[in-house]
């Protein structure tokens, strides 16, 4: 297995930091957001904005290109601080519009504004089955781009996600690779007790896709696993990334109300003071 | 004896021909490849075609994605599963980003009589004009839909065709419609005491139903809408002005559906007395497709006893 040197590692946590103290300055000028599930995706958000995706922030319509799907896209303000890093807008852009009237960044997202967003989404459910489609797109054009689709919890309570599942290993998509963030929290609380999801990794199995848990926080294990896909020829692979809502601000993280929040000024500046003493 | 087609053969048959002139066309469909005729297309483009079972929501989201990477897919289910049961991605997945995916919707209205509800559809017209960027299509027959196709294949955006999936009068001779222009309705008959504007199959209803006036010395104009969105407003109030009385037609309900869509331009632009027909406000039962069609009151002669009642509202009107 390929090895990754502790100076990458190094440069993407700093990535996933700048991440993170990024969506708590964003959200926190505004009426609220989703800290929690943005919080939980920032480290596989930075591995695959800053080493695993192939891109091109002056091209971001090149059709080589790797796609990425955000289907939990109410998280979008972490993939958009990931993108203005990466170069494909100024953050200073992305600071000051978030949610103003007529903006392209704001709660969700939206591809025909957004430069370097590949699909709308909001609607949970939805991302998955778009995949489906650039995945075939890219096999048809016999194109070595890959798909990346990332998913939450509550993606995989929608059954809309589960045609899609079936749909990936029949059409033998292995360029096809669905991250779910697996932080166990919705709006209202623990999904295992709301609506159960496990045992997980044997539904994908038994939906035969090939399957690899990782340490959705370990950025070594996040990047050695993205670097060796597919799992398995011929067959899509699910990286079921277990990971902490709110990740990285003590006080959001595991608690179900910072799904949504509102962060008062003495709490943002904490966060922030928090997540700038992290490693 | 009236030349009947099937316009699902139609449609299939211009998909082909399509399908063989622009590689970008792929076909899809959730389980009904032999009610849409579209074994030919999977046998003559096999990279081209999927078929993704039962599950329409996925359908619309794999159209979407494939859209994004150049593609120009035509989905096909049955209406009502298209427009209600994968709404959602119809509306949030492709138009709203606004790709190029085509849909073609069969067993629209209640042409699946024996299907009953679930598998009519007298919604579709109220949820996709409703839905922006949304272009609904709805020809009057299976010549114009060879015609219907060729426009959807055209057009840069998500395009609906509504239509039945049993043969159905033709209105145009074989070869002898012509091509279709979104948004532009056309004239089949002049006439200058009212207007019938009719939809789908009602075309044909129309016609026969300016037959009958013109035996009662009624001189109706028929117009043609084989587009419901964008609706050609011009045409409207150019009937509604010259004739002073609209009729519409439609195989849908009458809440917000096409003659709904006329009512509107007509009270906005040249208020004149107008009747609707179509299904009244409710599910329809079943039973055979020509019996439904008398029941509930799609014919000819309803659409002329419409006719009537705007004559005679309009000389009550002008003599008080």
């Amino acid at each position: 297995m390929e090895k990754v040197s502790p100076e990458k590692i190094e440069f993407l946590k700093a990535k996933a930091k700048k991440i993170r103290k990024d969506v708590v300055e964003i959200l926190s000028q505004t009426s609220g957001g989703h800290f929690g599930g943005a919080l939980s995706a920032a480290d596989l958000l930075s591995a695959l904005y800053f080493e695993i995706l192939r891109i091109d922030p002056q091209n971001p319509c090149w059709p080589d290109r790797d796609r990425f799907i955000l289907s939990k896209g109410h998280v979008s303000v972490a993939k958009c601080a990931a993108l203005a890093e990466a170069g494909f807008f100024p953050y200073e852009e992305l600071l000051t519009q978030y949610n103003k009237l007529g903006s392209p960044y704001g709660m969700h997202e939206d591809m025909t504004k957004i430069k370097g967003c590949d699909m709308t989404a909001g609607s949970l459910g939805h991302g998955l089955s778009a995949g489906v489609g650039m995945a075939l797109a890219g096999k048809h054009d016999r194109k070595d781009y890959r798909v990346f689709v990332m998913i939450g919890d509550a993606d995989l309570q929608e059954g809309s996600t589960w045609e899609a599942i079936m749909a990936a290993a029949h059409f033998k998509l292995d360029n096809l690779i669905c991250i779910v963030d697996r932080n166990q929290i919705g709006v209202d609380g623990f999904t295992e007790e709301l609506m159960p999801l496990e045992p997980l990794v044997p539904k994908f199995r038994d939906f035969r896709w090939e399957v690899k848990e990782i340490d959705g926080h370990n950025m070594e294990e996040i990047v050695l696993t993205l670097k060796s896909l597919p799992l398995a020829p011929e067959k899509p692979s699910a990286v079921i990334a277990h990971t902490i809502k709110g990740k990285g601000v003590s006080f959001m993280e595991n608690n179900h109300h910072w799904h949504f929040g509102v962060a008062t000024k003495e709490q943002a500046e904490a966060a922030l003071a928090e997540l700038e003493r992290s490693n | 004896m009236e030349k009947m087609a099937n316009p699902v053969q139609a449609y299939a048959q211009a998909l082909l021909e399509v399908g063989g002139e622009d590689e970008r066309i792929f076909c899809l469909t959730a389980d009904l490849m032999h009610p849409f005729m579209i074994e030919e297309f999977s046998l003559k483009f096999p990279d081209r075609f999927f078929n993704v079972g039962v599950a329409e929501q996925n359908l619309l989201g794999i159209a979407a994605g494939l859209a994004t990477c150049g593609k120009i897919p035509f989905v096909h289910t049955y209406t009502p599963f298209m427009t209600m049961r994968s709404c959602e991605q119809l509306r949030t997945d492709i138009c709203y980003p606004c790709l190029n995916v085509k849909m073609a919707g069969m067993c629209s209205g209640i042409n699946m009589g024996v299907g009953g509800a679930t598998h009519h559809s007298v919604e579709d017209i109220a949820i996709l004009r409703a839905i922006p960027n949304m272009t609904l299509l709805s020809p009057a027959d299976a010549v114009e839909m060879k015609e219907a196709v060729r426009a959807a294949a055209r057009h840069v955006g998500p395009t609906f065709i509504r239509f039945g999936r049993y043969p159905a009068p033709l209105v145009y001779e074989e070869g002898k419609a012509p091509s279709l222009e979104i948004g532009k309705a056309v004239c089949l008959r002049e006439g200058s005491h009212i207007s019938l504007l009719a939809t789908g199959l009602m075309v044909h209803r129309a016609l026969a139903a300016a037959d009958l006036l013109a035996s009662e010395g009624v001189s109706a104009r028929v117009i043609n809408f084989h587009t419901i969105k964008p609706l050609d407003r011009e045409t409207i109030v150019k009937a509604a002005r010259e004739t002073g009385g609209i009729v519409t037609a439609e195989e849908h309900n009458i809440l917000a559906g096409f003659g709904a869509a006329v009512a509107e331009v007509v009270t906005e632009e040249c208020p004149v007395p107008l009747r609707r027909v179509g299904i009244p406000d409710t599910f329809c039962g079943l039973g055979p497709t020509e019996e439904m069609y008398r029941k509930w009151g799609l014919t000819a002669e309803k659409i002329a006893e419409a006719a009537r009642q705007v004559l005679d509202f309009r000389a009550r009107s002008s003599r008080s």
